[in-house]
């Protein structure tokens, strides 16, 4: 790389190869259909003459003398017997053959015409395209050449690739005789310059065959041969060729010439593009479509999306991830199978070169694979060259060693929509074959366990881990850069269990207090506080810095009218002092949100990752020990509950009812901006809204506090009040399109129904609750409005996909730099300031990011007025 | 055609200045930017119009900002 220059590329020409050009390229006329002799030798003329370059060890290209490896290469040709059109340029030739003269081949303009649009050629040699695009549909129209006179006659193009003038086809000779006629002059206000693409150049007369580098065939393990899809196109070809040059020498009728022509065309035409919409495509003799020279180039699976920017590395893995609550949110478990394959290189000196030695002589796992010498050549580490290397061994060298614990890695989950998608993780090396990865990160990576899998970089230079460690560390990733709140924290069972453990009444004997807090890792016991036993919140107590004082609502909190603080009848009001929890309980907002943040802010990343480590432990512990699971019976409510529910049904009904009566009797309303139908609706909707709203306050006061799902629900560990509804009270109004349902039959939503029918149970009510099980209508509505949500979300996620990549691709080469400022590649300026306010949304307090007074920052101290009381000397 | 002092004054226009030669050096030496590398603003633009502003001016732009309260911003006439 040294020395090497950034050039721009300034333009890029593209034309059409001439038949001499292609006969000076080529290195030998191929006329034989077939590739290799009875003893695998390729045959001379044919399709693997040697001429074009070696595949096979042993033999010498006969152009270069090179061998297999050595020579490139070299193009062959193919002399064709009669013209064909290159299919890549049909539009190009119906054009010219509807803007020039049939006779004279000029322009089908009038001579001044055309010098006023010479005079708009630019420096370049070109037409603007929009003028272009005028002398097109201008000449297209003349019916008589105003240069010669002749009257011109309709060219009609049968798709694919069959011209007729009038009712008289047009054969590809014919057409080369036209397209020769057109004067150089006249092809510039055509968008050709006749220097690279004379128009009858797109008729073929010899055809280029690619080196064999280029289609190498594969030998299969029964020693037969398997040739590339194009060697067997350009067998084709030849085939072709050669019996329309026999059938032509023997003077064969028109028709039949003409036959075999068009099939010559055809095997051409698929050669380049074998998928012509009007084209049957050639197929393999399996029935598999060819993939011919179109087909190597396009789609994703092409060669310049999958090959040219598609991007492979070596040092990475990929397997399955399942989840480990006992590694550290910073590690990443990885299976021994793989710590073996992947390698670190290690730099000698004089400092390390025992350490290094130690490695070298071990031959099981953890050991060194390879041994770079100053030079650069590497030398695999084996039991016969072992004790030579250890004398050789100096500082200078480097040695590839097995992956271990503590290596620095970098870990990813596509589809890597933003920075968390891919962060820094140490490895720990694990028995089994699937990634480990802590709970809590399971959200900035969108990561479950049903079969996701995740792939690991293993960093391979100094700079690249000091960059990782400092930018990705996972603890360096736990407030979100997109909203300044904990992107990486506890969910669900850990939410259950903060509530579990610190609620009112929850206490351990001692011997249960050690075992939950030796799985946080705490080895120091407090003293008891509830007699000889140890409260919930004491336990919880300990995974708090001792200097942490804290005062806020939990997500229990009822607004009370006035709140008593932490003398809260519903234990709602969280107070921490001096690291102690006095009073609330422990929910999400503390663990998803203030409490998590405030002790990332004030005692760093370290600490809350530590925090996260044990509370997750100790949780998870104290949870197994109380447990809680979750039954069908759980969603079951009272008789008394489903009476109450029913009468809501009931009256509903009858409010809705009533409504349709209105409106068939036009007694209805109109609200304003809406037809009297849709007012009906609106009502009904509000009114079928309201009712299941109550319904599901009934199931969720008749369905006990220490009910499982109401707990999950309250506490913000899984699941919401509509769920709870949904299972117990009623599943509710089910709406395609917004609307009730209105699509199905004429004036109904299914046979079932009378027409016109408006009634709650025709549109789409469910009025069952998952738990008592839906009737087949609901069950059908149901499916409707599960559709519509399935659909809508395929195609959010197609749209904003595409954004995603436009957007990428827009601003993948603006940086904010260290003045502040952001600009793109040219070091012009974006931004003054980055993002105007200069704000790193990561250091900011959720919403209080900047105070707008004075226009600086938040001060530390400042910021925790916002959440803490001052305590003043407790801070130390 | 809009009266420029419509243009100008109107809410969701911020206030566009023409920096003088030497507060227009200063900004620059001070920044370490070289002309070409600030954004454009077209002579076209109808506020360049309204304040007359030449091929090469700098024009300081101010604007409300939700969380700087101002921020400002400079383009080079283009
Ligand atoms: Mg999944
Ligand atoms: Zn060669
Ligand atoms: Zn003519
Ligand atoms: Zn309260």
């Amino acid at each position: 790389m040294k020395g090497e220059t950034t050039k721009k590329i300034d333009s890029i020409e593209f034309g059409i190869l001439d038949p001499d050009t292609i006969r000076k390229m080529s290195q030998i006329r191929v006329v034989i259909p077939d590739t290799y002799d009875e003893d695998g030798y390729p045959i001379e003329g044919g399709l693997m003459d040697l001429h074009m370059g070696v595949i096979d060890p042993g033999l010498r290209c006969k152009t270069c003398g090179g061998r297999m490896a050595t020579c490139p290469g070299h193009f062959g040709h193919i002399e064709l017997v009669r013209p064909v059109i290159h299919i890549g340029y049909i539009k190009m030739i119906y054009s010219l053959l509807k803007t020039t003269c049939r006779s004279c081949g000029r322009l089908l303009l009038p001579t001044d015409q055309i010098q006023t649009y010479k005079k708009l050629i630019t420096e370049s040699g070109e037409l603007p395209e929009e003028q272009e695009l005028d002398v097109i549909s201008q000449a297209k129209k003349v019916s008589k050449c105003p240069h010669c006179g002749k009257k011109q006659e309709k060219i009609k193009l049968i798709k694919p690739m069959t011209f007729y003038e009038g009712e008289r086809r047009l054969l590809p000779s014919d057409i080369r005789r036209r397209m020769e006629l057109i004067p150089d002059k006249d092809l510039r206000l055509l968008g050709i310059d006749p220097k690279k693409a004379r128009p009858e150049w797109a008729i073929l007369t010899v055809l280029p065959v690619p080196p064999v580098t280029a289609r190498p065939s594969i030998t299969l393990e029964t020693g037969e041969r398997s040739e590339d899809d194009l060697t067997h196109k350009l067998v084709d070809i030849l085939r072709i060729n050669q019996r329309l040059r026999d059938n032509i020498s023997a003077g064969a009728p028109q028709l039949i010439i003409e036959d075999l022509w068009d099939l010559l065309q055809y095997h051409v035409t698929t050669y380049f593009n074998n998928e012509v919409s009007g084209i049957p495509p050639a197929r393999h003799r399996s029935g598999r479509p060819l993939k011919t020279l179109a087909q190597r180039l396009k789609g994703k699976e092409g060669r310049f999306r999958y090959n040219l920017s598609g991007k492979r590395v070596n040092f990475s893995a990929r397997t399955v991830i399942s989840p480990d609550p006992n590694i550290s949110i910073n590690e990443v478990g990885v299976p021994r199978e793989i710590a073996e394959e992947l390698t670190v290189p290690e730099e000698i000196t004089e400092w390390n070169i025992n350490h290094a030695k130690d490695y070298i002589k071990r031959t099981e796992y953890p050991r060194a694979i390879y041994l770079i010498r100053p030079d650069g050549r590497r030398k695999k580490i084996t039991d016969m060259n072992r004790e030579e290397i250890l004398q050789e061994l100096a500082p200078g060298y480097v040695i590839e060693r097995q992956l271990k614990d503590d290596d620095i890695v970098l870990f990813n989950r596509q589809p890597s929509l933003h920075r968390v998608s891919m962060m820094c993780h140490l490895v720990k090396v694990l028995p089994g074959r699937t990634f480990r990865l802590h709970p809590a990160v399971c959200k900035p990576y969108n990561a479950d366990f049903d079969g996701d899998e995740m792939n690991m970089h293993v960093l391979q230079t100094e700079e690249a881990k000091a960059e990782a460690l400092t930018l990705m560390l996972v603890q360096n990733q736990i407030i979100s850069p997109r909203y300044g709140a904990p992107i990486i924290k506890g969910d669900e069972d850990i939410v259950s269990g903060g509530y579990l453990l610190t609620k009112k009444g929850t206490a351990f004997d001692k011997r249960i207090a050690e075992k939950i807090l030796i799985k946080a890792g705490i080895k120091k016991m407090p003293s008891p506080d509830i007699g000889n036993n140890y409260s919930g919140k004491l336990l919880f107590s300990m995974l708090l810095p001792s200097t942490l004082n804290l005062e806020y609502r939990s997500l229990l909190c009822r607004d009370c009218e006035k709140c008593v603080g932490s003398k809260c009848p519903y234990d709602a009001y969280v107070k921490i002092k001096r690291g102690k929890l006095v009073s609330g309980v422990i929910d999400k907002v503390s663990l998803q949100g203030i409490l998590l943040d405030t002790i990332f802010r004030q005692y760093g990343p370290e600490e809350a990752k530590e925090f996260l480590n044990k509370s997750t432990r100790l949780l998870l512990a104290s949870t197994m020990h109380q447990g809680f699971s979750v039954s069908v019976e759980d969603t079951r409510i009272s008789k008394e509950a489903q009476q109450e529910i029913k009468a809501i049904i009931a009256d509903a009904r009858q409010e809705v009812n009533r409504i349709i009566k209105d409106y068939n009797e036009g007694r209805l309303k109109k609200l304003p901006g809406k037809t009297l139908r849709e007012t009906m609706e609106d009502m009904i909707m509000a009114i079928l809204g309201k009712a299941r709203k109550d319904a599901g306050d009934v199931a969720a006061n008749y369905l006990s506090d220490y009910n499982p799902i109401i707990i999950m629900s309250r506490v913000g560990a899984r699941g919401s009040l509509l769920n709870v509804t949904q299972m117990s009270a009623m599943v509710g109004q089910q709406a395609v399109r917004g609307k009730r349902i209105m699509r199905g039959y004429r004036n109904k939503s299914l046979p079932y129904f009378k027409e016109g029918e408006m009634g709650i149970e025709a549109r789409g009510f469910v009025s069952s609750s998952f738990m008592e099980g839906l009737t087949p209508t609901e069950y059908f509505f149901h499916a409707m409005g599960g559709r519509e949500a399935l659909v809508d979300k395929g195609i959010r996620t197609a749209k904003s996909g595409y954004m995603q990549r436009r957007l990428v691709n827009a601003l993948q080469d603006i940086v904010a730099r260290k003045d502040g400022t952001v600009r793109d590649s040219d070091d012009v300026i974006v931004q003054y300031k980055y993002g105007e306010d200069g704000t790193d949304p990561m250091k900011c307090h959720g919403d209080y990011a900047v105070r707008l007074e004075t226009k600086t920052y938040v001060e530390e101290k400042d910021r925790d007025e916002i959440n803490i009381e001052d305590e003043g000397d407790d801070y130390d | 055609m809009l009266d420029s002092k419509v243009i100008v004054n109107h809410i969701l226009v911020p206030k566009h200045e023409i920096m003088s030669k030497k507060e227009s050096k200063a900004f620059l030496e001070s920044n370490g930017l070289k002309k070409d590398q600030l954004p454009r603003i077209l002579r076209e633009d109808p506020v360049v119009k309204a304040i007359k502003a030449k091929k090469g001016d700098i024009i300081k732009i101010t604007r409300n900002s939700p969380t700087a309260g101002k921020a400002v911003y400079y383009r080079m006439v283009y």
